[in-house]
């Protein structure tokens, strides 16, 4: 028996039951833009950037089941457009400085900005004031560039059992607290090994002192673009 | 001495003509000139009115960052910031020597920035009024307009700008704004295939830094009066030199002398820098006045740059630009030279000692490969002071236990030519224009005279909270009813 597809922009895509269809798309090697999905995690629908069109509605790609024979639309303008809006209301609400920042050229909201493009800033800045927390050792938190993913959330609790990460506040005011009593990630037991330090998509959890030790050339984005990274038959985390 | 044309005596009922903005600088700054009834000068400033504070938000963020973070002062000479902020931050994490690959590298990166920076000064920016006059149609007194008239002379500007950045690009991974250097070394080598394509180009580039070096040599013995007094100030002069005495502009340690030439100090260690040089402020500018503590503010400042340099060094160490320097010494007597127009003759005897460097370096196995980086015991305070294409850049950072900087400051190549801007634009207004109504062409020696300075405004504004101010609350009848004064201060 063959499997089931749905048309996603007109081809056929394969699925396996229980699939949502962004992990069918990817699994096709077809691209859709994404910044808080991870194939280890559970799917998470926050970000919303994965919003495609299912039967003519809006749908997050990420927790939407894959349905056979449904029909999927996802490189039309009008959700580029969406998409990119999402994008930008992000390097609106933090601090984002790319010239910088030593995640610029394997940042994946930089990637996701540029494959949108998004070259320039189009909402006014909010400038929000956020701490930069250097009491761990070995890792440093900036908030500035966090984008409330909660990858890191998920990644400390499923994986590295340690909890030491979450949300706290609500709409602007929401923002990323350590679960230490003093508030400060020195005082957890994070470990530059934990899954939680390998998955943030942008600059805001990083290993000190590493800084820009990858040439320019040889950062993950600067050889292909993201829509060709992710697909890749070796997806990094 | 600080010319009385600083700040006129009574300023009631004088004009005041404002060269707004400086042109064919990099950067923002006006000129301020108070003239009498009869266009008698009284008051001459170069003003500085852009504002950048790169020392204050610089604090808090973690050092890693700092050298690719800061070089965002200029896109000129940004490789100058950039290994200044790394030589700084390699004694923070113990690199007491580099490796040879970070040390060639570096040197690679900084040498071809010397070149490109000095080509684009003097092609792109000087060379219309050197080529075309001081007070030519102002309309076609520019790039475009050497193309039209010296076509050859301007590719050639066109062309050793492109190879300097070209040196930039394979040590930095961009041609602006890379990021090559890191605390304790480099990110990465020189490709076999990236030191071909250099040395390809070398033969040329050596022909044209040497074709640089006679023209502004005919130039100048086509009116050598001009030239020996235009806007000419005697001064101290301040640059790092080879631990032997070599030209250097890289690394070493400070030397200066005095305007006879005289020693004042050398073998100075940068990180003793704070010892020698202090820093003056003024109201009426947002760039500093530094000046050798030791002479005091009147009478210590000095000028840094390649006139400085190529008189301050005993040598320098490679043969076409050493035999051009003592070409140039000899048509000066045994006279200290002063005159800003002679940057331009030193300018281009070390565009020419920039491109041997590059092509001795570009012979060194080590710029291909081996360890990057080098590190050792933690320090908390880095100063690193190299010379840039403008002169002498002193940065100095204290970075605190958790890696984050507390403390930056910065001296900047154009900061230290200050006064001496200041100075030369004053003799210039005595020199051309006391007594004469003002023409464009006469304001344009103003201009003349900073751009032979070659000053990078926008990298030398940083003195927040430091300036003196004065606020005053007036009443609607226009009496004063409340002052508050904040005086400069003198900081180390």
């Amino acid at each position: 028996m063959s499997e089931p597809t749905f048309t996603l922009d007109g081809d056929d895509v394969p699925f396996t039951e229980g699939q949502t269809i962004l992990q069918a798309a990817l699994g096709a090697r077809r691209y859709v833009p994404y910044l808080c999905f991870h194939k280890d995690f559970k799917p998470h629908g926050s970000c919303k950037v994965c919003t495609v069109k299912v039967n003519g509605h809006h749908a997050a790609g990420c927790t939407t089941p894959a349905r056979a024979g449904d029909v999927v639309e996802s490189q039309t303008e009008e959700l580029t457009e969406l998409r990119r809006d999402l994008v930008q209301f992000l390097f609106t609400e933090g601090n984002h400085f790319c010239p910088s920042c030593e995640q610029s050229g394997r940042c994946t909201l930089q990637a996701v900005g540029y494959e949108l493009g998004v070259t320039q800033g189009h909402y006014n800045p909010l400038f929000p004031t956020r701490p930069l927390d250097a009491s761990h050792p070995d890792v440093l938190l900036e908030l500035n560039r966090c984008i409330l993913c909660e990858l890191c959330v998920r990644a400390s609790a499923q994986v590295d059992r340690k909890h030491v990460f979450a949300l706290s506040g609500r709409g602007l005011t929401k923002h990323l607290v350590v679960n230490a009593e003093s508030g400060r990630l020195g005082d957890t037991d994070l470990a530059v090994e934990d899954k939680a330090m390998k998955v943030c998509p942008v600059g805001a959890i990083l290993r000190k002192r590493r800084g820009f030790t990858v040439p320019i050339g040889e950062r993950t984005f600067d050889k292909a673009p993201i829509s060709q990274v992710l697909v890749a038959p070796h997806e990094e985390d | 001495m600080t010319s009385p044309l600083d700040t006129a005596a009574d300023p009631t009922g004088l004009r005041r003509i404002a060269i707004e903005p400086v042109s064919r600088v990099e950067g923002h700054g006006k000129v301020t000139i108070l003239l009498d009834h009869d266009h008698r000068v009284h008051q001459v400033r170069l003003h500085i009115v852009e504002f950048r504070g790169f020392e204050r938000f610089i604090q808090g963020r973690p050092y890693w960052e700092v050298p690719v973070m800061v070089q965002r002062l200029c896109g000129i000479c940004p490789v100058s910031h950039h290994l200044a902020a790394s030589k700084a931050l390699d004694h923070v994490v113990g690199a007491r020597r580099l490796t040879a690959t970070a040390e060639a590298v570096r040197r690679l990166m900084h040498y071809g920035q010397i070149l490109q920076s000095h080509a684009l000064h003097f092609y792109h920016l000087s060379s219309p009024d050197l080529l075309l006059g001081f007070d030519s149609d102002a309309a076609r007194r520019n790039l475009v307009g050497v193309l039209a008239a010296h076509p050859a002379i301007a590719k050639q500007g066109v062309l050793l700008r492109k190879f300097g950045q070209e040196c930039i690009r394979v040590t930095a991974g961009k041609r602006v704004h890379g990021t090559g250097s890191i605390p304790g070394g480099v990110n990465k080598a020189v490709t076999v295939e990236e030191r071909d394509a250099l040395r390809a180009m070398l033969p040329d580039v050596l022909r044209w830094a040497e074709d640089g070096v006679r023209l502004i040599a005919e130039l100048h013995a086509r009116d050598p009066d001009t030239y020996e007094r235009f806007g000419t100030v005697r001064s101290n002069l301040l640059s790092l030199v080879a631990p032997d005495g070599a030209l250097d502009l890289y690394d070493g340690v400070l030397r200066a002398r005095d305007a006879d030439g005289g020693l004042i100090f050398g073998g100075v260690d940068p990180m003793a820098y704070g010892d020698h040089l202090r820093e003056n402020v003024r109201s009426w500018s947002y760039m500093k006045f530094p000046f050798i503590g030791a002479i005091g503010a009147d009478d210590g400042w000095y000028k840094v740059g390649p006139l400085a340099r190529v008189q301050n060094c005993d040598r320098v160490p490679t043969p076409r630009a050493e035999e051009a320097r003592q070409a140039w010494l000899a048509g000066a007597e045994g006279r200290v030279v002063h005159a800003p127009l002679h940057f331009h003759w030193a300018r281009m005897i070390e565009l020419l000692h920039a491109a041997e460097v590059i092509e001795r370096l570009l012979d060194e196995p080590a710029l291909l490969g081996g360890p990057l980086t080098a590190s050792g015991p933690r320090a908390s305070v880095g100063v690193g002071i190299i010379e840039a294409p403008r002169g002498t850049l002193i940065h100095h950072y204290e970075v605190d236990a958790q890696d984050l900087v507390t403390m930056c400051n910065l001296i900047v190549s154009t900061t230290h030519n200050n006064q001496a801007m200041n100075e030369a634009i004053r003799q210039v207004a005595r020199q051309y224009l006391d007594g004469h109504e003002p023409t464009e062409g006469l304001l344009n020696h103003i201009e003349v005279a900073i751009r032979a300075f070659d000053p990078c405004l926008s990298c030398a504004t940083h003195a927040l909270g430091k300036m003196p101010l004065a606020v005053e609350v007036v009443d609607a009848a226009g009496s004063v009813v409340g002052r508050i004064v904040r005086d400069g201060e003198r900081l180390a």
